[in-house]
C-alpha cells in the first residue's frame, strides 16, 4: 500500500460515522420502505436529538416573552436568549457579543445589510461588486438597491471549473466600488471561494480608492454554506459583515445570523420598527436602542434561537478538522464514481472544493434523474438551485445535486450511483 | 367516447395494481416515452408553459365542439403526467373539462408526490387546460 493510499484508509476508518449517525434519529427512517439516504444538506441539514430536545425543553420549561418580563420564566428565556448570542460571538470569533444580530436566515441578513446601510450610504453611479456564483438572495437584494439609487452592480466573472478570476475582480475595483458582497461556498458548483484574498485585495486597494469618491469599500461575505464544513471566524477573515442560517448547519429553521463590525452597525439606521428596538417612543419622536436591539424589532424566535445554542455546543464536541477530511474523501469518492458512468459530466469542478457534487447527463432531464432516486429513498435536489445565472453560464436548465454532510457514508453514495446508472439506462430508451 | 369520469375510473383502476410509489414512476416514464412528439411549429413561447424544473408547451383546438389537446416536454416524467390529462381531457366537450375535478390525481397518490413541491408544472398544466376550455366556451 503506497502512503496517499494509507492516508486515505486511516481518515476514513478513524472517523467513526455511525458513531456520529445515531445523533440523528431521522436517518434511521424508511422512505418507501427503503432506508433514507440524505443528500440534500446543502438545503438544510438534518438535526442532532440534543438541539430537538432542547425545542421540547424551551417550550415545556421555560417559554416566556423575553428581555421586558418581570416574573421567573422570562428571566430564564432571557438568558438562554442572551447565552446564545455569546455562543455565537465565540464560535465566530468576534470581538463583542453586540456584533451578533439574529435574523431569520442568510437571506434576510443579507437584505438587512442592503436595506439599512445600503439605502444610506450608496448613491448615484456607485458601485457594487459580487460574484457570478451568488445565490439569488445575494443577487436580488443588491440589483433591488441599485434600481433605486440608480448604482451599477459589477460581477466578478468565473472559469468553465468555477472558480472566481481574482485577476478580473481587481480590474473591475475603482474609486467607486462601495461594497463587496460575495459569497464563500457556491451551493450548487460547491467551490470554496477565495475569499481572504479578495479581502486583502480589498483593504490593500483602500487608500487607493478613498483618494476617490472618499469611503472604504466594505465587504460581506455569505458563508451560509461554509459554516457546517470548516470553521469561520470573522478574525482569520477580517470582513465587515458575515452571513449564515442556522437550519444549515444543524440548527433549527428560522435562525440567521448577520454579524457586523460594531462601528459599522452603530452607524446604521434600525431595518424594521416595532418592539424591542427602541429606546422611547411619542408621537412626535423615537429613539432607538443601542446594537443589536436596534436590529431585532418585535419578539425574537426566542426558541429556535435557543436550539441553536445547542447546535454550537454539539459543534463544539466535534473535531472539524477530521470532519472537512471526512467530507473531502466523500466528494471526492463520489465524483470519481460519476465521472466513470459514461454521459455523465461533472458541474463545477474548481480545485477548493466543498462536499457538494453537482452533474448533468446530457439528453436527460434532471427531474426525471431525482424523482427516480427518489424512489430509491436517496434524497437529492435537482434544478438551478438558486443560482440561474451558474445554470445559463453552463448553458444548461439544471443539475442534479448531492450535498454530503458528516454523517453520511460511502456506502450510501453507493446506492445513489447505482440509481444514476439505472435511471440512465431506462430513461436513455 | 368515454366521458372524463369513466377515464378517471379506468387510470384509477390501472395504478392499483402498483405496490409502490417507484412502480408508479416507471409506468408513468413509460407513458412519458410512449406520448407522441408534438410537431415543433407548436413549440412556441405563446405556449409554453413554465414549470420550475421543466417546460411545457400545450397545444389545443376544437373540432366538432370537442377540445383537443397535445403537448410536450423536457422532462420524460412531465410527459407522462401530460399523457394521462390527455387521455382524459382530448377530445371532450368545453363545458366537461371546465367542471372536472380531476379526482383520478389525487387516487392515484399522483398529488402527494409531486404537486405540493414546486418542481413540477402539474397544476399550472391543468389549470392552462381548463382556460383553454374556458375560453373555447366562450368563443
Amino acid at each position: 500500500m503506497n502512503t496517499a493510499e494509507s492516508t486515505l484508509t486511516k481518515t476514513i476508518s478513524d472517523f467513526d460515522v455511525q458513531k456520529w449517525r445515531k445523533d440523528f434519529p431521522i436517518l434511521s427512517q424508511r422512505v418507501y420502505g427503503k432506508p433514507l439516504i440524505y443528500f440534500d444538506n446543502a438545503a438544510t441539514s438534518q438535526k442532532p436529538q440534543v438541539v430537538i430536545d432542547a425545542l421540547v425543553k424551551y417550550y415545556s420549561e421555560c417559554n416566556a416573552n423575553i428581555h421586558r418580563g418581570v416574573h421567573y420564566l422570562s428571566g430564564k428565556a432571557s438568558k438562554a436568549y442572551d447565552e446564545t448570542r455569546s455562543k455565537v460571538q465565540r464560535f465566530i470569533g468576534s470581538e463583542s457579543e453586540r456584533e451578533i444580530i439574529f435574523t431569520r436566515g442568510t437571506t434576510e441578513s443579507i437584505n438587512l445589510v442592503v436595506s439599512s446601510w445600503g439605502r444610506k450610504n450608496i448613491s448615484e453611479g456607485d458601485e457594487i461588486i459580487i460574484s457570478a456564483m451568488e445565490h439569488h438572495s445575494n443577487i436580488v437584494p443588491w440589483q433591488m438597491l441599485c434600481e433605486e439609487k440608480k448604482a451599477n452592480l459589477k460581477i466578478i466573472p468565473m472559469n468553465e471549473r468555477g472558480e472566481l478570476l481574482v485577476d478580473e475582480f481587481k480590474k473591475l475595483l475603482s474609486p467607486k466600488t462601495k461594497f463587496i458582497s460575495v459569497v464563500h461556498t457556491s451551493n450548487s458548483l460547491g467551490t470554496i471561494n477565495p475569499v481572504k484574498e479578495i479581502i486583502r485585495i480589498v483593504r490593500a486597494c483602500s487608500p487607493l480608492l478613498r483618494r476617490g469618491v472618499g469611503g472604504e469599500a466594505l465587504v460581506l461575505v455569505d458563508v451560509a454554506q461554509a459554516m457546517a464544513h470548516e470553521k469561520i471566524t470573522v478574525r482569520d477573515l477580517d470582513c465587515d459583515f458575515l452571513a449564515f442560517s442556522g437550519h444549515k448547519m444543524l440548527g433549527p429553521t428560522g435562525v440567521g445570523v448577520l454579524y457586523g463590525k460594531l462601528s459599522l452597525l452603530e452607524d446604521m439606521p434600525p431595518y424594521q420598527g416595532g418592539g424591542e428596538m427602541i429606546q422611547s417612543v411619542t408621537f412626535e419622536k423615537t429613539t432607538y436602542a443601542d446594537v443589536p436591539a436596534k436590529f431585532e424589532a418585535g419578539t425574537p424566535n426566542v426558541a429556535d434561537v435557543i436550539a441553536f445554542g445547542a447546535a454550537l455546543d454539539y459543534w463544539n464536541t466535534l473535531d472539524r478538522i477530521a470532519i472537512a477530511d471526512y467530507e473531502h474523501e466523500l466528494m471526492m469518492y463520489a465524483s470519481e464514481k460519476l465521472n466513470a458512468i459514461t454521459g455523465v459530466r461533472l458541474i463545477g469542478t474548481a480545485k477548493e472544493k466543498s462536499s457538494v457534487v453537482s452533474f448533468v447527463n446530457d439528453g436527460l432531464n434532471a427531474l426525471d434523474v431525482g424523482m427516480y432516486l427518489d424512489t430509491l429513498g436517496v434524497a437529492v435536489r435537482t434544478g438551478h438551485h438558486c443560482t440561474e445565472p451558474v445554470m445559463d453560464f453552463y448553458k444548461i436548465s439544471g443539475t442534479i445535486r448531492a450535498s454530503f454532510l458528516f454523517y453520511n457514508t460511502k456506502e450510501e453514495i453507493d446506492v445513489m450511483i447505482d440509481g444514476v446508472k439505472k435511471a440512465i439506462s431506462f430513461l436513455k430508451k | 367516447m368515454s366521458r372524463i369520469f369513466e377515464i378517471e375510473k379506468e387510470i384509477a383502476e390501472e395504478f392499483e395494481l402498483f405496490d409502490d410509489w417507484s412502480e408508479k414512476y416507471q409506468y408513468i416514464i413509460e407513458l412519458g416515452q410512449k406520448l407522441p412528439p408534438l410537431d415543433d411549429k407548436y413549440k412556441t413561447e405563446e405556449n409554453k408553459i413554465k414549470g420550475c424544473q421543466s417546460s411545457v408547451w400545450l397545444n389545443s383546438y376544437e373540432k366538432d365542439g370537442r377540445i383537443f389537446f397535445e403537448a410536450d416536454s423536457d422532462s420524460t416524467f412531465v410527459k407522462g403526467e401530460i399523457a394521462l390529462l390527455i387521455r382524459a381531457l382530448s377530445r371532450q366537450p368545453a363545458e366537461e373539462i371546465v367542471k372536472t375535478e380531476l379526482e383520478f390525481i389525487d387516487k392515484i397518490g399522483l398529488r402527494q408526490h409531486i404537486a405540493v413541491t414546486r418542481a413540477n408544472g402539474l397544476t399550472s398544466m391543468i389549470k392552462q387546460m381548463k382556460l383553454y376550455a374556458v375560453a373555447f366556451q366562450k368563443s
